[in-house]
């Protein structure tokens, strides 16, 4: 891993770096901001909001349903028990495992989406510095094309420059 | 904020997991020896058979079930309250959260043990999973107790998760300021946390996703634990309010529990710059509100039950109402309703030891509910020739005894090991979204307010 990258103190001196960063021609994809904190009050938190986590969810649900349907149909039909008068299939109550297993679903898909594409749990090396932890905000560039361009704008924010 | 609040915020919340004294290791160990009295009084049950315990005909369920229903409302404190002040967005909430989801976690699991204390053959629970015995027999979709099994698995694990992922970016905080061992332990737990804007969003969209779903699985939860009464025919439990009846109860108790925990943590972790006043008096109010609410249900139902005049509804009512339960009726009405509301409708007493008080009423009074809901009809069914009497044993009251030390020992062990309070939480609340923050006057035009 080759990476360029400068701490700062603020949110501010870190919003100027990536303005910088994006007048030296690095598309928003390449720049990496890391915070101890979501920095929601600068516009560089906004970066990669995108997700389709809720639609992973929704297809998360729609897979604990159908098992939940599958699972108790099959299983009143694989031993059939009269109980209470209610039919073999009772949908009534099939109801409520349905319910729980379709969110029971839609919680794991969840789970799942947010470690693959919050990219947690990976295990090539990642752009870091602990400083982080500290209250410094880490603004960088992994694999930089033009490097000399990519310090230049980290220091012109006021940043010391790092390399990994 | 500054660098220097910051950092005090950090080491202020982190000191509990760095500094231990020697208070910390005596508690743990009188709770530790209870709990351990407790498991082997479980075993002593085990060995003697269920003679050992008060259970007789025809009061089968008595201190065991109470005790899982009362448990299973205590775990209504964290998650749901968390999920909803969550989603409304209340700046409040940022020090109460991981408070009260911790009560969720621990108070799911000790709840869920109850039913298997209460099993005669206790090693046999995992038939209650939907998976088929030797003889090829499936689980019953028709019997509730099959639903519990599936609402509280759903409940445990979406409670855990909802937990746990808020701990990630604190548990890399800790791995960041930590070495050896240590490190590498929070390390792991960090998950390789880093902090990206990407990581940020996708953790803030997968809360809000666990909020949504997380609230009707807790409602649904204690709905279906009232489903074990309400199904059976037995006079003054086949109701159609024991849903909502049970659910409001649930919270209640919820959030008397986490009012305890927290001037608990409050005091001995020295956290009196975090949880401040305002948060108990505002949890005072909910806990206020949910008093009412139970007294409305309650007075709905004996209302319902005294109007129809059903003979074996009415001999259930009047042993509680004047008989031999009803000194325990009449100290649930004093705990549940006059004293928190003599209490807490008063502003001047909703100060944190108002706001405790009351909720050491409730956390009582809610226990002799469930324990008014349970026996008192089990022992007084249809016919008079059934009626039977129950009287807790010794076995009964240690293993009771030893849960709520569980309960505390866990708490204690949390939060030597997690800080109690989000941290990042917290920092992010100092400069919260643009998005939440109104304009001010000179940034909105004359006239745009009204588009």
């Amino acid at each position: 891993m080759s990476a360029i990258y400068a701490l700062y103190d603020d949110g501010d001196a870190a919003q100027r770096a990536v303005n910088g960063l994006r007048k030296a021609g690095v598309a928003d994809s390449a720049i990496t901001v890391i915070s101890d904190q979501p920095m929601e009050a600068f516009e560089f938190g906004e970066m990669n909001r995108a997700t389709r986590i809720w639609y992973i969810a929704s297809c998360g649900g729609i897979v604990g349903l159908v098992f939940a349907t599958w699972l108790t149909r099959m299983t009143e039909l694989a031993w059939p028990l009269p109980t209470g008068n209610m039919p073999i299939v009772s949908w009534w109550p099939n109801l409520i495992v349905m319910f729980e297993l379709t969110m029971l679903g839609a919680i794991l898909a969840t789970v799942a989406t947010l470690l693959v594409t919050g990219e947690l749990v990976r295990r090539r090396p990642a752009l870091y510095d602990p400083q982080v932890s500290d209250g410094k905000i880490l603004v960088g560039v992994d694999g930089p094309s033009r490097a000399d361009d990519v310090e230049r704008a980290l220091a012109g924010a006021g940043g010391s420059i790092k390399r990994v | 904020m500054s660098d220097a609040s910051a950092r005090k915020m950090t080491e202020d919340l982190l000191r509990p997991l760095q500094q231990t004294s020697w208070r910390f290791y005596l508690l743990v160990a009188c709770l530790g020896s209870i709990v351990a009295m407790g498991l082997g009084t479980w075993a002593y049950q085990m060995y003697m058979g269920f003679g050992m315990t008060g259970i007789n005909n025809p009061v089968y369920w008595a201190f065991y079930i109470t005790n899982f229903v009362f448990w299973i409302g205590i775990s209504h404190a964290g998650t749901l309250i968390s999920a909803i002040l969550r989603l409304v967005n209340a700046g409040w909430r940022r020090p109460v959260t991981r408070c009260a989801e911790v009560i969720t976690a621990f108070a799911l699991m000790i709840g869920a043990l109850f039913p298997i204390i209460h099993l005669g053959r206790p090693w046999l629970f995992f038939w209650l999973m939907p998976y088929p015995s030797n003889r090829m027999i499936w689980p019953n979709f028709r019997s509730p107790l099959v639903w519990d099994f599936f609402a509280i698995t759903t409940y445990l694990t979406g409670s855990v998760l909802f937990l746990f992922l808020p701990m990630i970016p604190d548990f890399a905080l800790i791995r960041d300021r930590s070495t050896g061992l240590r490190s590498r332990i929070y390390g792991a737990l960090a998950l390789g946390w880093r902090g990206t804007t990407k990581q940020w969003h996708r953790l803030e969209s997968a809360m809000q996703i666990m909020a949504v779903a997380i609230i009707p699985v807790a409602v649904s939860v204690h709905t279906i634990v009232s489903f074990d009464f309400s199904m059976a025919p037995v006079p003054m439990w086949h109701s159609t309010m024991f849903g909502p009846y049970f659910v409001a109860g649930a919270i209640f108790s919820g959030i008397a529990g986490l009012i305890l925990a927290m001037a608990a943590l409050r005091k001995f972790l020295h956290l009196e710059e975090y949880l401040h006043p305002i948060h108990f008096e505002n949890l005072g109010k909910l806990l206020l509100m949910m008093s009412l609410l139970w007294a409305y249900f309650v007075f709905a139902e004996r209302l319902t039950i005294w109007y129809g005049n059903d003979t074996p509804e009415m001999n259930v009512f009047y042993v509680t109402q004047r008989g031999s339960f009803a000194p325990l009726f009449w100290t649930m009405v004093v705990c549940n309703f006059i004293l928190p509301f003599s209490i807490l409708a008063i502003k001047k007493l909703r100060t944190i030891g108002g706001c405790v008080i009351a909720s050491f009423g409730v956390v009582i009074g809610m226990w002799l509910e469930r324990f008014l809901i349970v026996v008192p009809s089990l022992s007084h069914k249809f016919l008079p020739y059934s009626w039977g009497h129950y009287s807790p044993r010794p076995v009964e009251i240690m293993i009771m005894t030893s849960t709520f030390a569980a309960m505390c020992l866990l708490y204690v062990l949390f939060s030597k090991f997690v800080p109690i309070i989000s941290i990042w939480e917290l920092k992010a609340g100092e400069h919260p979204s643009p998005a939440l923050s109104p304009l001010a006057a000179h940034e909105r035009p004359l006239g745009e307010t009204h588009a």
